[in-house]
């Protein structure tokens, strides 16, 4: 089973391509049974990290409160920088903690591109995704956003 | 004989005073058109504001909340306050007109006395009279839930409520319950509307480009007034997504601040938001998002005869069923609000004439319905009403209806917040049940569900209403339980309110692993099957002539 879901490039994806270089890449490393994934979370954010503690900002996650289809969740994901060849985001991970596998995608950028892309990703249950990017100086900043996933409603 | 109208005037007459403005010249005075109307007017710009009529063309009693809780900050925050507390909070003396219109305080007695709410044909009356006095200064402003939840909106699929709108010529709406007549049909009514359909936060799920305009740019006395429209966030969850397969809404919040900044750079000296978020979440976005003067309010049904301030921003809520029409006057002076004032004005319709051109029209609507709608099918010992957090005996009536006409365990009835209220000794017609189960996905289902499944979906709609965070809410009520009785810790977090669910018939605790019959309607699910919900409770009715609902057994905790 694989916890990532990468649809047909966006607008903002071919954009990202146009001006530089970003490369997404789906993760594969698996987490086991479910109960397993918030140390599964903690482990692949430290190995991303190069066990430094990120620090919450610059990095920007944008989700839905609540999930209108937990199977295809929009989500776009930036970091505020100048992407020049002396200071740009190297890689930005995204893991979703409450998935029976975190790991959710990790996009690669070079200098010059847009620091900025969106997919769909799917979520099994109410959880926190978190956003991790990488400088090339080797800092780390993190986001995070809780996003509910609902059986079905009686709104109104 | 005395007549209705006297005797309104009269017990008003007699109610106690109170120290302040308008309230005391209510309870002061004869009720009269004249003094529900009377207002000091103020400044250039005047906002009227009607709200979540849930398609009810005539006047309908609709008895408000005794049990509205807030949660987290919201918490003992108005709305969430009811009943005595209510009146105390605004200084409305017990069993004044007010009294009536506002709690379910002595509700039965003042209901005889003071009679039905709303009609839209006593609207168009205090319109005409506003815009008479007003002229050009008038914003007239829709926040939604109008085009549904009767049967003659189901039946014409929105058009008679279409129609009666625009004889009142509003100036912009925003939508919820709209959406339930699928994409094409709102597509076409908003192409024909005569007015902007107003959605900043309703997107094409696909490219994410807007599904409708965002905001409208007016002239009101001289000041440029920006409205911009906020549809129900959670309209996909709450009601069913494949009505509306392209569309995807949620709050975005970083928009609606787009949306403001972009009206202000235009040049915009006041800048509105007409809202069917709900009032929790309203609140919470007033203090995020910067430079927005006005929040309509709507979708939660609360009315509340005082703006409610949040830094710089004024909140307006003006309930629902047309029992209300709120009146803002604002001076609007290089750009900034100097002054405003309110006025929550309750549509008595024994007081406030019918608009003639509006009555005729709602006439013509229902002549070929009339005589199935005032049919009557038995009639009820207690009080039906809907609106409470955890329960309300309307739903016990259906909840009764789907246990013994579906031969089920348990019931499960939807959290709606619209529906009409009939008192003990009443009728019931077949308009009564056609105006709390009219919706466009009325399958009565019947299916198995483990004991886990139930106490999953009961905690998935209690945090629907008790996230601490209103953004995280959906602004329903809890779903209604039949069969089964259970207690709610509502301070808790998700997953852990929900406790000792017990099976009525056998008094033994519900069982995660076993599987129980569970009937109830309003499934979110394409393709649900089953009689429709209208002629389950119909049924049900003419079985038992007379009825008296079992009540909901609900114990709540951490209030």
């Amino acid at each position: 089973m694989t916890s990532a879901k990468i649809p047909a490039m966006s607008r903002r994806q071919a954009l990202a391509f146009g001006t530089g270089a970003m490369v997404a890449t789906a993760f594969a490393f698996r987490a086991g049974p479910a109960l397993a994934a918030k140390p599964a979370t903690d482990e692949a954010i430290k190995a991303f990290t190069r066990g430094k503690e990120p620090v919450k900002g610059r990095v920007k996650l944008e989700l839905p409160e609540i999930a209108e289809n937990g199977n295809t969740v929009p989500m776009t994901v930036s970091v505020d920088g100048p992407m020049t060849a002396e200071s740009y985001v190297e890689e930005v991970m995204i893991v979703a903690e409450g998935n029976p596998n975190p790991g959710v995608i990790s996009f690669h950028f070079t200098p010059s591109s847009v620091a900025e892309a969106n997919t769909r990703i799917r979520l099994a249950e109410t959880q926190n995704v978190i956003a991790v990017a990488r400088m090339n100086d080797g800092s780390v900043f993190s986001d995070v956003r809780q996003v509910k996933v609902t059986i079905g409603g009686c709104g109104g | 004989m005395t007549s209705r109208r006297d005797f309104l005037q009269i017990a008003a007459a007699t109610a106690a005073l109170v120290p302040t403005g308008w309230i005391r010249a209510f309870a002061q005075q004869r009720l009269t058109q004249y003094d529900l109307l009377a207002f000091e007017p103020m400044g250039n710009v005047t906002l009227v504001h009607l709200t979540d009529i849930h398609a009810q063309l005539r006047p309908v009693l609709f008895r408000e909340p005794s049990t509205n809780l807030g949660v987290g900050e919201a918490r003992g925050q108005v709305p969430h306050v009811t009943g005595r507390a209510y009146l105390d909070l605004y200084g409305i003396p017990g069993g004044s007109p007010l009294a009536y219109a506002l709690t379910p305080e002595d509700y039965v007695a003042l209901a005889r006395s003071y009679g039905r709410m709303g009609g839209l044909d006593r609207i168009a009356t205090v319109l005409d009279a506003i815009r008479a006095e007003r002229g050009d200064k008038v914003l007239f402003l829709d926040g939604g839930d109008t085009w549904q939840n009767s049967y003659t909106s189901m039946v014409s699929k929105g058009q008679d409520m279409v129609d009666c709108m625009a004889l009142l010529k509003p100036d912009a709406m925003t939508g919820h319950w709209e959406f339930t007549l699928g994409t094409e049909r709102v597509k076409e009514i908003v192409d024909g509307l005569g007015c902007p359909f107003l959605g900043q936060n309703v997107r094409d799920a696909e490219w994410n480009e807007p599904a409708f305009e965002s905001t409208k740019m007016f002239e009101r006395g001289g000041a440029k007034v920006a409205v911009i429209g906020q549809a129900f966030p959670y309209t996909p969850i709450a009601n069913p997504r494949w009505m509306i397969p392209n569309w995807s809404f949620g709050i975005r919040e970083e928009d609606v601040q787009a949306s403001v900044d972009n009206a202000r750079k235009e040049g915009a000296d006041l800048v509105v938001l007409l809202s069917h978020n709900g009032f929790d979440v309203d609140r919470k976005l007033a203090s995020r998002v910067k430079g927005i003067d006005v929040v309509l309010t709507g979708h939660t049904h609360d009315a509340l005869p005082q703006a409610v301030k949040v830094g710089n921003t004024l909140l307006i809520a003006s309930g629902s069923h047309g029992k209300f029409l709120t009146r803002v006057d604002l001076d609007v002076r290089d750009g900034a609000v100097k002054g405003y004032r309110s006025k929550l004005i309750p549509i008595f319709s024994d007081v406030i004439a019918p608009q003639k051109a509006m009555a005729a029209k709602i006439q013509a609507i229902r002549a070929p319905h009339e005589a199935m709608l005032s049919q009557e099918l038995g009639r009820t010992e207690a009080l039906l009403y809907r609106r409470g957090n955890f329960n309300g005996t309307l739903d016990d009536l259906i909840c009764d209806a789907l246990l013994s006409e579906r031969e089920a365990d348990i019931a499960l009835s939807p959290g709606f917040r619209w529906g009409t209220t009939l008192l003990p000794g009443q009728a019931i017609t077949h308009e009564d049940v056609y105006n709390a189960t009219a919706i466009t996905y009325p399958a009565a289902y019947r299916m198995p569900m483990t004991g886990a499944r139930l106490k999953e979906v009961l905690e998935d709609v209690a945090d629907n209403l008790f996230n601490a965070d209103p953004y995280y809410q959906q602004g329903g009520d809890m779903v209604r339980v039949g069969g089964v009785s259970y207690a709610i810790d509502v301070a808790r977090p998700a997953g852990s309110r929900i406790s000792d669910l017990t099976l009525l018939r056998t008094g033994k605790p519900i069982e995660a692993g076993s599987s129980y019959t569970v009937a109830g309607w309003a499934s979110v699910n394409e393709g649900t099957e089953g009689p429709p919900i209208w002629d389950v409770v119909a049924s049900h009715i003419k079985a038992k002539k007379t009825v008296n609902p079992t009540p909901a057994q609900v114990t709540v905790r951490g209030a």
